[in-house]
């Protein structure tokens, strides 16, 4: 059996990307472009720096109290590049084991494919709306958007996915969609938004949640659709596995009727000890506590509790493309903890928003473009400073600064005709690559002092791409002789 | 072809025909938690007590009147029979006279509860974490989630160090809830507030054996 | 021992003063300094600018310059970090698996000069003086992909006259980033704006780092807002003692930015 290319579909070693058109994976701007408003954002910076300070201190604190941590970090890593190299057997086992205890498993090759199982399923029970769990793999397909399309109401249940589609806003975070608010901004939302909510709802958070509880208790009550996403799903035993704090999680998961599931292909793991490795790192990686509130499991239906109808979609969009890439497959190793955007300095100064995916971060930056085909979100890649700060706090030890690198090469070789930083960087190679060449250069170089007509620094005003570094930084000028000319006159060669 | 087909097929065409066979996974971290005995209950309490859920322990014989404790705790002192709903499989002698055993209602009828009681499968001292297993003693899920309050009674027996080893006695075909505290929220500038969903107030019961020798 | 002295394409053509004081040290150490002419760069920039083919040539011709050199040292964490986890892996992609092999082999003996002072010369007095009041900027590739961890602090420690003063938020990335600096101008200025900010809270005279890449944006953010603190390379404190405060510069606080080479004609 081979993989058929749907016509005009961006390509991977013949495999689709992600569909445009549908879903939350593209930007409209570039992150340079877009990440220029966000930084004039006083109050989103306040928020951001507030918040991702927080969450990198609790974090730090709990897995500074775990011995084993890197040993538990090397077992995740290498859990999940087993679990990829065999990635086609464990879905066929997790086949066989959720349909043997009463599931129902579809597979959707892309988020178009999803939203319309998903749509199908849910209007084929009657009912007039749905509940979720917050869930990446939805907001990645759009498919709060399909449902409302076929008439459907969708209301998110985890307090942030609830802020922000209230606020008819989009998530910044993979953890905390809302990070980018402060109580104060969702108090105003809350105000405006909710039906009979206390006129004297103040800002305190505790208050805040609490309103929360009140409009959606009715809702779980009356649910008869959840829709949720997974964390892991074991092959073995057919379990999957939703890790939350609020107890949203667990009133979709158990009051109603049917359950539907979408979860991407890489959330498998082979075996249930397996998560003896995730369920330790993850909620220390995430919310930065030994252990989330809840952690509910299930396999399959069981009788006389919770949902007597489960489905389960197995989503591809962009995956398999992602699994070709032999540097870039590690992206999906992915257990969406966060951590990364907590730390790095570049998200906590644009916001999730400036990277135009529901994917924000450094993992985003490495996991869109791969998903889209990297033309698609061409400035991502870039959009680090290769910090390296990622990489030291993931919990599964992805090489996020290295898979970044590689796709910033994957983005210039394909390039179809000569750009101009190509071609002055193939100069400068040519240079580099030959020491009379690079002296020749380099006096070229040396020439700058002559704009600076005896200054120690360069003029402001220079010709773009020396504009971006001269607008905030001085550049001094080039001294009018080399480091190694001067030794070599000195002593020689 | 259908979807099934084209995925595996794209997973078979990404990964090549020249696969190797994975390195075997290194399970070189701590399957078992140093601490045991009587300061793997200490520390259990202490993990517990972090989430800000109380912990009341008591000897076998006075379950019945710490559980009523833990219940006039959590609901004050004038609470009635009918407020509390058990697990139909709690042991007879664990139950506050004249409760409520949960049977085959419709589970948001639970809603209406201000507390239920039930037993636990396990729990993990280091990470403070209770698992209901869905058995009689544990009551289906709904039980535990609903009424506001959450007594759970933990004997000694039940308390294991760490994460592996409490996975290890769990059936991972039974719906398991793992409960770290009272339910709880950090989406408001990461200020962590318990209570949101599910109860907001958990109490757990510990059961501590008799000790010998005084 | 022979030291083969990498001065680094942006040292050697833009603060050649880090070269010449990373040299004096060395020779004051009482080992021999030399300087191969042929040498360019280790092709970082091509690389994590998306051009790792472009950079083959670049490693070859490092390769060349240095080759039977006995021990390779540079004043900076990033681009020996580059030597020890880019060059080869850029050959093997080229399918050069002979220059690769040579860059690893290559990579085995070169060394960052705080790397080099503490473990292979076994010291971290080096008979300095510098009567300043200093702070460190730990750069991302030092602290991370090379792990020097506390030997610069050891290194400035032992240094005479010195006080140095913590930097709060220290482990945070100034910003520069190679040609992110410019592709990502506005965010680069934004962590810039930050790492200033902390820099200049502590009242040093001189902020250092072992990195001459991100001291020139350190150094060139403080020198456009007029700030007077400035940034000294690890090598030039190292290298200054009470005739002279490292090459061209006199013991007493510089008015000009002493990574500045002045011009004369």
């Amino acid at each position: 059996m081979t993989a058929t290319v749907p016509p005009k579909a961006p390509t991977f070693l013949g495999l689709p990307t992600a569909p445009r058109g549908v879903g939350h994976l593209r930007g409209d701007q570039s992150f340079p472009d877009a990440a220029r408003g966000a930084l004039r954002d006083g109050q989103l910076r306040a928020n951001l720096g507030h918040a991702t300070s927080t969450i990198r201190g609790k974090r730090a604190r709990v897995v500074a109290e775990v011995p084993d941590w890197e040993q538990l970090r090397a077992a995740g890593k290498a859990l999940k590049a087993a679990t990829m190299a065999r990635l086609d057997e464990h879905l066929e086992e997790l086949e066989r084991q959720v349909t043997a205890r009463g599931g129902v498993v579809h597979w959707a090759r892309d988020a178009n494919e999803a939203n319309e199982i998903v749509t199908r399923l849910v209007l084929a029970t009657g009912a007039p709306e749905v509940v979720k769990v917050k869930s990446m793999a939805t907001q990645e397909i759009g498919l709060n958007e399909a449902l409302e399309a076929a008439g459907l109401d969708v209301f998110e249940t985890d307090l942030a996915e609830l802020i922000v589609q209230l606020g008819e806003d989009q998530p910044s975070h993979i953890l905390v969609p809302a990070i980018h608010k402060n109580r104060a901004e969702i108090r105003a939302i809350f105000a405006r938004t909710i039906p009979g909510v206390d006129p004297g709802l103040t800002d305190d958070p505790r208050r805040l949640a609490m309103a929360a509880r009140q409009h959606l208790r009715e809702r779980f009550l009356r649910a008869r659709v959840a829709v949720s996403g997974a964390n892991f799903a074991v092959a073995e035993t057919g379990t999957l596995t939703v890790v939350e704090s609020e107890g949203n999680g667990r009133m979709c998961l158990t009051l109603p009727e049917t359950l539907i599931t979408v979860m991407g292909i890489e959330k498998v793991v082979p075996t249930w000890r397996d998560l003896e490795v995730f369920l330790q790192l993850l909620p220390r990686s995430s919310t930065g506590e030994r252990m989330n509130p809840y952690t509910s499991t299930w396999a399959g239906v069981t009788p006389g509790d919770g949902p007597q109808e489960f489905h389960l979609v197995l989503l591809d969009n962009g995956r398999t493309a992602v699994l070709a890439d032999e540097v870039g497959r590690e992206a999906l190793h992915c257990i969406r903890c966060s951590a990364c955007l907590n730390v790095c300095p570049v998200y906590e100064r644009t916001g999730g928003h400036s990277y135009g995916s529901v994917y924000p971060g450094p993992i985003g930056a490495i996991l869109s473009p791969q998903l889209t085909g990297v033309e698609d979100n061409a400035s991502l890649p870039y959009a680090s400073s290769l910090c390296g700060a990622c990489f030291e706090v993931c919990p599964v030890a992805i090489d996020i600064p290295s898979i970044l690198v590689h796709l910033r090469a994957e983005h210039v070789e394909a390039q179809q005709k000569p750009t101009a930083e190509g071609v002055a960087f193939a100069a400068l190679a040519r240079a580099m690559s030959h020491p009379r060449l690079w002296h020749l250069a380099q006096r070229a170089a040396g020439l700058g002092r002559l704009v600076s007509r005896g200054r120690p620094t360069l003029p402001n005003a220079l010709p773009p791409p020396v504009s971006g570094w001269t607008r905030s930084r001085d550049l001094p000028t080039p001294p009018a002789r080399t480091f190694v000319q001067q030794w070599t006159e000195e002593h020689g060669k | 072809m259908t979807a099934r087909e084209e995925v595996l097929g794209r997973i078979r065409t990404a990964l090549g025909s020249e696969r190797t066979t994975p390195a075997e996974v290194a399970r070189d971290y701590a399957q078992v938690h140093p601490v045991t005995g009587p300061e793997l209950l200490d520390l259990l309490v202490d993990r517990v007590e972090d989430y800000r859920a109380a912990v009341l322990r008591c000897a076998p014989a006075d379950v019945p009147a710490t559980v009523r404790a833990a219940l006039d705790q959590a609901l004050g002192a004038g609470w009635a029979a009918g407020d509390v709903v058990v697990a139909p499989g709690l042991a007879q002698e664990w139950r506050p006279e004249g409760c409520d055993v949960d049977d085959d209602r419709p589970a948001v009828q639970l809603a209406d509860r201000a507390a239920s009681v039930t037993a636990v499968a396990v729990a993990i001292a280091e990470t403070g974490t209770l698992v209901l297993d869905g058995s009689p003693a544990c009551g289906r899920r709904a039980l535990s989630l609903l009424p506001d309050c959450l007594v759970c009674v933990v004997t000694a027996d039940q308390v294991v160090g760490s994460v592996p080893e409490g996975l290890a006695r769990l059936d991972p075909l039974r719906p398991l809830t793992m409960v770290s505290g009272p339910s709880a929220t950090s989406d408001i500038e990461l200020q962590r507030v318990e209570g949101v969903h599910g109860p907001r107030t958990l109490v757990v019961v510990l059961v501590q054996p008799p000790r010998v020798g005084g | 021992m022979k030291v083969a002295l990498f001065a680094t394409c942006l040292v050697d053509t833009l603060t050649p003063s880090v070269a010449h004081a990373t040299a004096s040290l060395l020779q004051r150490l009482g080992h021999e300094v030399v300087v191969p002419t042929g040498q360019a760069c280790c092709g970082q920039m091509h690389v994590n600018t998306g051009y790792r083919r472009e950079a083959v040539g670049i490693v070859a011709n490092h390769v060349r310059a240095f080759a039977g050199a006995e021990a390779i040292v540079a004043p900076s964490g990033s681009c020996v970090a580059s030597v020890h986890h880019q060059q080869a892996d850029v050959a093997r992609r080229a399918g050069d698996e002979e220059l690769a092999r040579a860059a690893e082999e290559l990579a085995g003996r070169t060394y960052e000069l705080s790397q080099f002072l503490v473990d292979v010369l076994g010291v971290t007095d080096v008979g300095a003086y510098y009567p300043h009041r200093v702070t460190y900027h730990p750069t991302c590739h030092s602290l991370r992909l090379l792990k020097v961890g506390d030997r610069p602090y050891q290194l400035l420690r032992a240094v005479r006259g010195l006080e140095l003063v913590e930097l709060p938020g220290a482990e945070q990335c100034c910003g520069f980033g190679g040609t992110f600096a410019v592709k990502n101008a506005d965010t680069s200025t934004a962590m810039l704006t930050d790492k200033m900010a902390n820099v200049l809270s502590t009242h040093a005279e001189v902020c250092t780092a072992g990195d001459a890449s991100c001291l020139l944006h350190i150094g060139g953010g403080l020198s456009r807002l007029r700030a007077g603190t400035r940034t000294v390379h690890l090598a030039e404190i190292l290298a200054s003692t009470e005739e002279a405060v490292s090459p061209q510069q006199s013991t007493e606080p510089s008015l000009s930015h002493p990574t500045t080479p002045t011009v004369t004609a």
